[in-house]
């Protein structure tokens, strides 16, 4: 994994009381530790472990819940500490079966803005908007400057959690383009249902109303988690996103944001996706050439 | 079938077991009652196999009327109750017949009284379990707190079980009351705290705010130093922030340096806020007793501290199923 030139320190293994190990792969996030994270717990997940209960492989580390009655913690370190030195570098050839999908968002709409105008209190910048001080912060001429860096890049989801289908998502771009803001100093105690949010390098969509410490920047019209499972799209699972699906957020207006939402209340909304090999290698080596052709199966 | 008529639902009383496994990757935590001796116990009371879904009740309990015998427990906080008007004992196994109503008075101490019935409450199971996770409607009875009006589906009773009368001995009921010593394992992230901060993060006695609920519990009452740093690349630069990661049940964050989370069976199972540590298993039964107001302290043990204090609890279950078989 030499195209960019990250070297992942030693990582750090620590207990979560009895019940959790979490393995810290970097401090800093990079697309080398997500592999390898992956590479890790797809690994684990193959070994069949029993007391193993939980495999939660995250952005730049993974986290592993288990019955400390059937299997002690300090013999499962062992176990992981084997795995991590036999999943060394990615081979050349090394791709994911994934998907690429189209991801219409509505910035600065009017519910999340209500809500961030609500949490002032809680934010860095409590004088403007989420969007106008991550612009600022990032050295954008505008928001609409950063909506266009935004947009014009995919994202690669690195890690599902904090609730039920949140994906965190990852742009795809060398670090120099990563947009980053900080989450909110502390965090809300309410974000809209499907908001668009951005903390640190990554972007979410809020799958439920509930707490949130991300900045808000706009809502998405359909769903990523639904209960019901009355989309098409949701008939297998109540999740949408899975572990390196890629996303392309699109911008749209309040017209299309409306009849999208109609189609989703009509039980008809599919998303528009793709079949795609993703080449990490070949991604790392042309970053920019890579997403286009991506883009352009969509 | 046979039923409960919930005549008031009580402040938030909802249907849990001993939880979902294998969902957390999806972001899903396993939710399952959050004082799990207390609700262990009730199920031994009523002759119920480990895993029976029973009710959990927060501050003000519910009102139920029963359509059948049954024999019910109630155990957990310290909650007096009343079947048809009558006091009840708590931790014995009491007896209802249809038409009978029980209800609850004001708590005196503790937070979550638990209902257990012969035979269970018998929702249907999602993904393995009965446990209600309110935050996105899943499990339990419509995936969320009782109503006034709901009807609440049974399970058929077990054939033997504990006689009426059968009680819980004292020294085997939990202990409430006092500041709640909670068990931590540090680490995770706990090299964002300078050696000071750490410190008095266990020298503080911690005070739990009215943010605290089945996901959580926000505390007040010191302020805790972080390393000053230049932010990891993709962490955000609060120097709360870390890369997004994985949050154990029981861990503990402290966004802003002043207001630490302790997180619960409904957890947020990630983040990006730093966490310090992690309250080991078996005192999260201790903390889901605490009520806003009450205090809380935290107490370094190690990993292997933490699995014997699990094994005595095992042992004390023991004692509990021996003492009333």
């Amino acid at each position: 994994m030499a195209a960019t030139g990250t070297d992942l320190p030693p990582a750090r293994y620590e207990f979560g009381g009895d019940e959790f190990i979490f393995v810290e792969l970097d401090q800093e996030m990079s697309l080398e530790a997500n592999f390898k994270a992956m590479a890790i717990t797809g690994a684990l997940r193959e070994q069949g472990i029993d007391g193993v209960i939980d495999i939660c492989p995250s952005n730049a580390s993974y986290m592993i819940r288990l019955d400390p009655d059937r299997l002690h913690p300090v013999e499962l370190v062992d176990e992981l500490r084997k795995l991590e030195l036999n999943a060394g570098g990615l081979a050349d050839d090394h791709t994911v079966a994934t998907r690429i999908v189209d991801v219409p968002i509505l910035f600065d709409d009017p519910w999340t803005r209500e809500t961030l105008l609500r949490f002032r209190d809680n934010h860095q910048d409590p004088s403007g908007t989420d969007l106008e001080y991550a612009a600022r912060i990032n050295g954008f001429r505008g928001v609409p400057e950063l909506i266009d860096s935004i947009t014009g890049a995919p994202f690669i989801v690195t890690m599902l959690g904090f609730v039920p289908g949140l994906p965190f998502c990852y742009q795809m771009v060398p670090r120099e383009r990563q947009i980053e803001v900080p989450k909110y100093v502390r965090p809300r105690t309410d974000t809209p249902e499907r908001a668009f949010g951005y903390g640190g390098a990554f972007s979410v969509v809020y799958p439920v109303r509930g707490a949130g410490g991300y900045q808000l920047f706009g809502i998405a019209p359909a769903p990523v988690f639904d209960l019901a499972q009355t989309l098409p799209d949701f008939a297998d699972h109540i999740a949408f996103p899975k572990p390196s699906d890629i996303l392309h957020y699109r911008a749209i207006d309040r017209t299309e944001y409306d009849r999208i939402r109609a189609e989703v209340e009509a039980g008809t909304f599919r998303y528009r996706t793709a079949e795609v090999e993703f080449s990490p290698t070949a991604f790392l080596a042309d970053p920019d050439g890579f997403n286009r052709n991506l883009l352009e199966v969509l | 079938m046979s039923e409960i008529i919930v005549r008031s639902g009580g402040l938030y009383t909802t249907v849990q077991d001993i939880g979902r496994d294998g969902q957390y990757a999806i972001g899903m935590p396993p939710s399952g009652a959050l004082d799990q001796y207390s609700y262990r116990v009730a199920n031994l009371l009523v002759g119920n196999p480990d895993g029976a879904a029973a009710l959990e009740a927060t501050y003000i309990g519910p009102e139920l009327e029963f359509t059948d015998d049954r024999r019910i427990a109630i155990t957990g906080a310290e909650a007096p109750a009343r079947i048809n008007g009558e006091p009840v004992a708590l931790w014995e196994t009491l007896t209802v017949r249809a038409g009978d109503v029980l209800s609850f008075e004001m708590i005196t101490s503790g937070a979550r009284p638990y209902v257990a019935v012969s035979g269970g409450v018998a929702v249907p199971e999602y993904l393995g379990s009965r446990s209600t996770y309110t935050l996105t409607g899943i499990g339990g009875f419509q995936g969320r707190a009782l109503r006034t009006d709901d009807r609440l589906p049974l399970g058929s009773p077990p054939i033997s079980g504990p006689a009426p009368g059968t009680s819980v001995p004292a020294g085997l009921r939990l202990g409430l009351g006092g500041v709640a010593e909670l068990r931590l394992v540090v680490g995770l992230c706990s090299y964002r705290l300078t050696p000071a901060a750490l410190e008095s993060f266990v020298d503080t006695e911690w005070k739990v705010t009215k943010d605290a609920d089945r996901v959580g519990y926000r505390l007040r009452g010191g302020t805790i130093d972080f390393v000053d740093r230049e932010p990891p690349f993709g962490a955000g630069s609060d120097p709360a922030n870390v890369v997004d990661l994985g949050y154990p049940i029981g861990s503990v964050q402290i966004p802003g340096g002043n207001e630490p989370i302790v997180l619960l069976g409904d957890a947020v199972t990630g983040g990006g806020y730093a966490t310090v540590g992690t309250v080991i298993s078996v005192d999260r039964d201790r903390i889901a007793q605490a009520r806003t107001g009450d205090r809380v302290s935290f107490t370094p043990v190690d990993v292997d501290a933490a699995i014997s204090a699990r094994r005595d609890r095992g042992i004390r279950l023991e004692k509990v199923r021996a003492a009333v078989s």
